[in-house]
């Protein structure tokens, strides 16, 4: 009986210090930081077409210190499982012109991001699927 | 000394701000020994089971207070009774359908607002990608990756039919069984509307 209590004991201390484990990573891989690979022809040539390692950190969106001009890893909303990279080029609330196909005319459009959106585009603006597809983002709360 | 950690951990999941008082509380247990040693293991413990219950409701299932009656009858439906108007309901909430979005038709979800992302909102699916939904004046179609949600009780509710249809993206769960009040724990079913819906 006694030598079932000595394994169980350390049984549940081995099992504790692998969820401690688990535990640490998981909340600092989605509230701290994280790095994730990424690929892709849309944001050339900030980040190349092979597939680059960035890092993403969580904590300035929970501050609300995103604004335009940043990088960001949003959850595409055409496919919940897919990440895409984007730059954001508006914030709720501004207005953004955009042409919607660069190679083709020179003729754009203009309109307000509604609240709780952002707009988001590629750098290599030929290529990329972004807002100017599919609209504004409400899923940059990642 | 561990089932005060059980507790603990137990409360932190039940209602948050039930954490600061059990804290108090195992404080108060240790402090007659009053040594800086001990003050560190109450810390390295509370971090433990902070880190832990915070991974165990992220990924595999956590409890909800649902506000509100656009919902009703399935959560806090308003009868006359002093029991029903006491509390709003608890419920369970599964993440285990967030790995490949596996919802179904009927499913009750906890969404983010897509104008607010800090407010979530508890709406049963009505249409998943791909299929038409019918509303009062107009048939609309559900685009990929975006769902149709709607709450029980059409007349109090805000949901896809003023803010359009929800990304996927935004689902935080779904909810599975009542836990509280006692007199109506059980399992949320799935209730498919019947001739609003055509799959494509």
């Amino acid at each position: 009986m006694r030598q079932w209590k000595i394994i169980a004991k350390e049984a549940m201390a081995r099992a504790s210090i692998i969820a401690k484990f688990f535990g640490v990573l998981h909340v600092t891989n989605t509230y701290v930081l994280s790095s994730n690979h990424v690929m892709g022809p849309s944001m050339l040539p900030t980040l190349s077409i092979t597939g680059d390692v960035v890092l993403v950190e969580r904590v300035s969106h929970r501050l609300g210190k995103l604004g335009s001009g940043d990088l960001v890893l949003v959850r595409s909303p055409l496919d919940p499982k897919r990440n895409l990279t984007k730059r954001i080029v508006a914030m709720e609330g501004d207005k953004v012109t955009f042409s919607l196909d660069p190679t083709r005319s020179h003729s754009s459009r203009s309109l307000v991001v509604p609240k709780g959106h952002v707009w988001i585009q590629g750098d290599n603006l030929y290529v990329s699927r972004d807002s100017r597809h599919f609209g504004p983002s409400s899923l940059w709360a990642y | 000394m561990f089932f005060l950690i059980e507790l603990y951990a137990f409360l932190k999941l039940v209602n948050p701000s039930w954490f600061h008082f059990s804290l108090t509380f195992v404080f108060i247990g240790n402090v007659e020994m009053g040594t800086p040693s001990v003050l560190w293991n109450i810390a390295k413990k509370c971090f433990t089971v902070g880190v832990i219950t915070l991974t165990v409701s992220d990924l595999f299932a956590s409890i909800v207070q649902v506000r509100g009656t656009s919902m009703c009858p399935t959560f806090n439906p308003k009868t006359n009774s002093l029991l029903d108007s006491l509390s709003e309901d608890r419920v369970l909430v599964e993440k285990l359908c967030l790995r490949n979005y596996k919802l179904a038709h009927g499913d009750v979800v906890v969404f983010s607002s897509p104008n607010n992302h800090k407010e979530k909102h508890v709406k049963r699916i009505v249409g998943l990608p791909g299929d038409w939904v019918r509303t009062i004046y107009d048939v609309v179609h559900v685009p990929e990756g975006h769902c149709w949600v709607e709450g029980d009780n059409s007349a109090s509710s805000l949901d896809s039919r003023s803010f359009g249809p929800v990304p996927l993206g935004l689902v935080k769960g779904r909810i599975t069984h009542i836990l509280w009040p006692p007199h109506r724990v059980g399992s949320v079913d799935r209730k498919s509307p019947q001739n609003r819906v055509c799959a494509s």
